[in-house]
């Protein structure tokens, strides 16, 4: 199987959506790029290259550049996707969503509710989050969780090159508004990804690690961190599951579940901050559903509650990492002895 | 207007800090000792230096993410601000803010911004203060071609005119927002919208800071005698990509170098003072040398100076808490 980035699997997802349904468009801010300029067309392909490519094959008809009106732009994605189309759009850096929130949470997501049924909202907005860029307190932040937040919405937090090109199928396939998160410190990440179409279902979480001591349910990003976490574990005696929920909203709360029943403790990382949280989130629903199964409290791996600062000094304890992991596993699977 | 010897010098030298600065910044860069997204203002020096050379400290500004100019011109402190943007602890910032955020609101620096539009409408309250507490002060927003179509930019041309704040509105078009030319993205002109919202405009040569001087000087004496809000459409080039390491692919062959022999401010500055006899060769050669050096100390000091530390992570995000 080829190694593909994470970058090139969403880039060949939404592709292959566009060859396969001439209603899938794509829109956002240097989408393509050099637009009414002197120099190439397609110069950017977006920021960090995500839909290079897309111009030349599908035409200025389906990829849209915009202006930097975010407000009117997502919002007219929803207005079409809600009138016909299946837009796929860019909301450059999640942090962005300050100026056009209420197309999201107020139009998008409430269609369906508020007209009886009868609305179909078929719009992916593609957001880049996350920290390790250097980009501070306005381009870093994980804010999946206020989306998680509003019913109406999916969300999805690929963790992988696999994992993004198969949600982005399916995000694209889906007839709900999906937001779709991509962690822009994992671009570069390679792994096997098939060049053909597949899908992941929303809501079916990806056990990445079995074992029998710790439960660690993690996030996009994070859930590489609990890998490396649970295979040096291994290597001092305790063994661990490591589960990826793929998207927050649906959320598969029985895999998470049935994992506790068996090991009986759980730490949740989160790159997120950790109020009213995914971290929180999960938390609740164990403490609700398997209090009887839990040997031990709760633990929860988060960023504090501050902004994203931007020196990396301050940026790299900031973030959640193994060594965090790995300290909460080892004090949570030494409460009770195996 | 007659400027004084003392005036000019002390805008040349302001422009000169700019572009050393700048160039600088770009060169270290390159050598990757600093991190993050960084947007260099080389090239545009007379729109900030031209506007910010009227203001004092009763007044505000409020930058964009290509904020460096503005600051300088607004009077802060250049060994700080390197040291922020190196993400060191001696920084402006403390290290928190970096390029995007470095801000002195003591000298009505309201700070650079990560958010394209985020600044207008902060001008309006600073301008609202400023009538409010009867300062005099004015408030003045950048913005670029790219920002200029923010519905945030746009709801506060309307609500400064409808509140007749003391507002000065600067739209730096150096002709692309990223890799999207203003030419494309602008509907209608930035004349047209200020008539639109019922406020003067005036389009400016971005290049010859006299230009620039002299259509700001309007625009802030309306606005300090109450009249309400102006803006001016200030036509520049940046030297350098959107950000550092923007490989420019959508700029013509040339285009750069073209600006940089025919539409230099520094160079253009330079010419107009000498050839009136204002200022000579030898004087402003000396300013330069002098914001060299300085520049130098200031990335030594940058260098030199420590990282925060873990107990810097969790202060400043409240007041009291
Ligand atoms: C709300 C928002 N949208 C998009 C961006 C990404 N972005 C940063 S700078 C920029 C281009 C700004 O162009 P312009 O206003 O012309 O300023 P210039 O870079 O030319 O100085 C864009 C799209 C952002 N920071 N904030
Ligand atoms: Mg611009």
């Amino acid at each position: 199987m080829p190694k593909k980035t994470y970058r090139q699997a969403i880039n060949e997802a939404i592709a292959s959506e566009m060859r396969r349904d001439h209603r899938v468009i794509v829109l956002g801010e240097d989408n393509a790029g050099g637009k009414g300029a002197p120099g190439e067309p397609d110069a950017w392909g977006g920021v960090l290259g995500v839909t290079k490519g897309l111009l030349p094959e599908f035409g200025e008809d389906r990829v849209l550049d915009t202006p930097i009106s975010e407000s009117a732009f997502i919002g007219a994605a929803v207005g079409a996707a809600a009138t016909g189309l299946r837009p796929v759009a860019e909301l450059m850096f999640v942090d962005f969503m300050g100026v056009c929130f209420d197309q999201i949470f107020n139009q998008a997501a409430k269609f369906r509710y508020m007209f009886g049924g009868k609305a179909v909202t078929p719009v992916v907005i593609r957001t880049m989050y996350g920290g390790g860029f250097r980009a501070a307190s306005q381009h870093s932040q994980c804010l999946y969780p206020l989306f998680t937040h509003i019913p109406g919405l999916k969300v999805v937090v690929p963790s992988s090159p696999y994992e993004a090109k198969g949600l982005m199928i399916q995000a694209i396939r889906d007839d709900d508004p999906v937001i779709f998160f991509e962690h822009k410190v994992l671009y570069d990440v390679e792994e096997d990804v098939p060049d053909e179409a597949y899908t992941i279902p929303f809501g079916e979480a990806n056990v990445t690690r079995e074992g029998r001591d710790v439960t660690i349910v993690a996030f996009g990003r994070m859930v590489g961190f609990a890998n490396t976490a649970a295979d040096e574990l291994k290597r001092d005696g305790i063994s661990v599951t490591v589960i990826d929920p793929r998207t927050t909203s649906p959320l598969d709360s029985e895999t998470i579940l049935d994992s506790v029943s068996e090991t009986g403790r759980l730490v949740v990382v989160d790159e997120a901050h950790p109020r009213c949280s995914m971290a929180a989130d999960i938390a609740r629903l164990v403490a609700e559903e398997a209090f009887h199964d839990l040997k031990a409290p709760i633990r929860t791996i988060t960023a504090p509650h501050t902004p994203v600062p931007f020196s990396p000094a301050l940026e790299d304890i900031y973030i959640p990492s193994v060594a965090k992991i790995k300290a909460a596993v080892q004090a949570l699977a030494a409460k009770v002895p195996a | 207007m007659q400027h004084s010897r003392e005036f000019l010098l002390d805008c040349y030298q302001s422009m000169v800090t700019i572009r050393v600065f700048e160039e600088r910044v770009h060169e270290e860069f390159a050598t990757g000792k600093i991190p993050g997204f960084v947007h260099l203002y080389a090239g545009e020096e007379a729109s900030a230096v031209g506007i910010c050379s009227q203001l004092d400290e009763r007044d505000a500004i409020a930058s964009t993410h290509r904020g460096h100019g503005h600051c300088i011109a607004k009077g802060c402190d250049v060994h700080a601000m390197m040291k922020e943007i190196y993400g060191k602890r001696g920084g402006s910032c403390g290290g928190k803010g970096g390029s995007m955020h470095i801000a002195d609101l003591a000298k009505g620096m309201l700070g650079a911004n990560g958010i394209v539009g985020g600044g207008p409408p902060l001008i309006c309250g600073a301008a609202l203060t400023a009538k409010y507490l009867k300062t005099g002060g004015v408030a003045v927003a950048f913005v670029g071609d790219g920002g200029s179509n923010q519905g945030t930019t746009l709801e506060s041309y309307n609500l400064a005119n409808v509140w007749k704040l003391p507002v000065v509105f600067v739209v730096e078009d150096n002709g692309y927002a990223e890799a999207t030319a203003s030419a494309w993205s602008v509907a209608g002109s930035q004349l047209g919208r200020a008539a639109g919202f019922g406020m003067p405009g005036t389009l400016v040569d971005g290049f010859d800071f006299f230009a620039v001087y002299e259509a700001a000087r309007t625009a802030i004496e309306r606005a300090r005698a109450g009249e309400g809000p102006s803006l001016l459409h200030i036509k520049l080039s940046r030297f350098f990509g959107h950000f550092e390491g923007d490989a420019m692919s959508y700029r013509a062959d040339g285009e750069i170098q073209r600006y940089r022999n025919e539409h230099d401010a520094l160079k253009i500055f330079r010419r107009k003072v000498t050839e009136a006899h204002l200022l000579d060769d030898f004087t402003l050669d000396a300013v330069e040398a002098g914001v060299v050096r300085n520049i130098n100390e200031a990335v030594a000091g940058a260098e030199a100076d420590q990282m925060p530390t873990e107990a810097d992570l969790l202060t400043d995000v409240y007041v009291r808490y």
